[in-house]
């Protein structure tokens, strides 16, 4: 008994400095370091290196996609996207953590302003159209059109428990319940730009990261509304109902043709010029990710941009290497 | 002759009896409600998610296919983040409740540290995630790798070890020191023959429980950036990784449906590892406890 205590005190001492020991010796690679290129048996360029991004979770999807692809492709080449939001993604990016960032809006100010700070020069490229999908219960037979003034009527803090029928004295008497994306997200800033101008969100509304709460909150009660990214909306149609904005029912012609105004936004991938100069690798990534956004958009549940814009970004990439 | 008066006494006894029953029920039901929740949620989980469970979901990476998808990725890099808190929260751990309990002298200073170590304890996880994301992320410059994150999951459980290795110290009898003392064994000698062997049983049952925190914590994660969509496995400590817990809650957020069942998956693999962990506590405590 005693032997089997001090043995596995022994294996457990040796064990964690032989782990020790192990990982001294292993000098690792930084995030962006090494492009080097392999020749294979096939006489096509393999190339290896790491590609490290962050960002927006409406963008994700499409980037997942893109990722998996790519690894056909490019094996070697080691890509990681975080999923922080569109705020977080560009905090690590002017910190100059990442390749490249996920945006669901466009950069703010101050967000160029650090980037400009840290001496960080960067090119923005749209790679998808998302249409922000204002969405009620099914049960909810009133409000089928919404003007984007009843919009921020509804969505705006005023101080007062709002009821349906504060909007429309036909509707029913009964209060507003809320869901909104969190502030971290692309998504609620783009509604605080274009619906609420700026002003305050009703504090009453609960905030999720997670959009498949909205989802599921919308769904439960027949007076509640929300909103959230478009493919959230394609797979839950037969559980909410979109509302039209301005009389335009978000569909997929309607956002392509640019006639959901002004609820459908481009999706972004913002990237770093030096980076971009460094390596191979992550150029490499760039312009496959360029050339097949739209179908992988498409794919997840996007909506993929007119082809001459894909082509454009392709020439402002070249222009930067 | 009559020393007491029976039927009094049993009547009396029964109303005792009576309320040791309904004590008893009351306990009883504690007991099953509590189980209860958990039998439910441990049943939705695996009728959710087990039959996305196939040799297929420990071999592929995450896609954008449900059926594809896969747990590999977050698999491999929860071991090796592992592979890097275990030795050094409980070396350090150890270490640290080895000198409060038997060298550390009574005074000021260290009890000071030792009611610090304590509320440590119930620092909430996302501060150590900004610890982490300054100190090993930014200062130290180890980006968002596996040495990273593993230092601040260590930092994450250490007071827990440390606590729970000085309450294991702390039972060893003092006649077991004083013997080794009287046979002429140094204080080293004494600490590392005597007292750890002895307290090996609670040090290592209170670490397996830390570790298991440490695996199934994704707030500091999610602070430090730790990405989620990754598609190679580690090549080194430095190496950027993804782990279990980060990578469900990616699955769960997704729109399509079928992902939500993925997730589910994803949680029965991290619970069949939190339950083996547990038992293998569970079971060093067995085998050593008889002793005494």
């Amino acid at each position: 008994m005693k032997k089997w205590k001090y043995l596995s005190m022994t294996a457990l001492l040796g064990s964690t400095l032989l782990i020790g020991a192990c990982g001294g010796e292993t000098s690792g690679e930084g995030t962006n370091s090494g492009n080097g290129m392999e020749q294979t048996e096939n006489g096509e360029a393999q190339l290896t290196g790491s590609v490290s991004g962050d960002g927006s979770s409406t963008v994700a999807p499409i980037t997942e996609a893109l990722v998996e692809e790519y690894k056909a492709v490019q094996p070697n080449v080691q890509v990681s996207v975080g999923v922080s939001g569109t705020g977080g993604g560009f905090e690590k990016f002017i910190a100059g953590e990442t390749d490249f960032s996920n945006a669901s809006r466009e950069m703010k100010e101050e967000e160029a302003r650090a980037l400009e700070e840290a001496g960080i020069e960067f090119t923005k490229f749209e790679i998808a159209y998302d249409g922000i999908t204002v969405v009620v219960n099914a049960e909810n037979d009133w409000a089928k059109n919404l003007t984007i003034e009843q919009l921020k009527e509804i969505w705006i803090e005023d101080g007062k428990a709002k009821k349906w029928s504060d909007i429309d004295p036909s509707w029913p008497d009964e209060e507003i319940v809320y869901y909104a994306p969190g502030t971290d997200s692309g998504t609620f800033d783009y509604f605080d730009e274009v619906v609420l101008e700026g002003e305050d969100l009703v504090r009453s509304a609960q905030l999720s990261e997670d959009d498949n709460v909205i989802v599921q909150g919308v769904a439960s009660d027949p007076y509640a509304i929300g909103f959230f990214g478009y493919a959230y909306y394609l797979e839950n149609k037969d559980r909410l109902k979109a509302v039209k904005v301005n009389g335009v029912e978000p569909t997929r012609e309607a956002i392509e043709k640019g006639e959901y105004t002004p609820l459908s936004r481009p999706l972004f991938v913002f990237v770093n010029n030096a980076k971009i100069k460094d390596s191979e690798a992550f150029y490499d990534f760039m312009k496959f990710l360029l050339e097949n956004a739209g179908d992988m958009a498409e794919a997840v549940g996007y909506i993929r941009l007119p082809e001459e814009k894909y082509e454009e970004g392709l020439k402002k990439l070249d222009a930067i290497k | 002759m009559k020393y007491m008066d029976e039927t009094a006494v049993l009547k009396q006894i029964k109303s005792r009896i009576r309320k040791n029953n309904i004590w008893k029920s009351v306990f009883f039901i504690a007991t099953i409600l509590a189980l209860l929740a958990l039998a439910m949620l441990i049943g939705r989980i695996i009728s959710q998610g087990a039959s996305f469970i196939d040799w297929d979901f420990f071999t592929n990476f995450s896609s954008r296919f449900p059926e594809k998808a896969g747990i590999k990725a977050a698999l491999v890099g929860s071991i090796y983040l592992m592979l890097v808190v275990a030795p050094t929260s409980v070396i350090l751990g150890v270490a640290t409740a080895v000198y409060l309990e038997e060298y550390a002298k009574k005074n000021r200073f260290n009890d000071f540290i030792r009611a610090n170590i304590s509320n440590l304890a119930g620092v909430p996880s996302v501060v150590f995630g900004l610890l982490g994301l300054t100190i090993f992320v930014r200062m130290l410059g180890l980006g968002k790798s596996i040495l990273a994150a593993g230092l601040t999951m260590s930092l994450l459980i250490l007071p827990v070890i440390i606590v729970a290795a000085q309450e294991a110290i702390r039972t060893v009898p003092k006649e077991q020191r004083e013997a080794s003392y009287a046979m002429g064994a140094t204080k080293w000698q004494t600490v590392f023959c005597v007292v750890l062997p002895a307290a090996l049983p609670g040090i290592l049952t209170g670490s397996i429980l830390a570790l298991s925190r440490a695996i199934g914590e994704t707030a500091p994660l999610a602070v430090m950036g730790i990405p989620v969509i990754i598609h190679f496995l580690p090549d080194g400590l430095l190496s950027e990784f993804t782990a279990l817990p980060m990578q469900i809650y990616d699955w769960a957020k997704r729109p399509q449906e079928a992902f939500q069942s993925v997730a589910a998956a994803g949680i029965i693999v991290l619970m069949i590892i939190l339950v083996l962990m547990n038992s293998v506590a569970v079971m060093i405590r067995n085998k050593f406890q008889k002793r005494y």
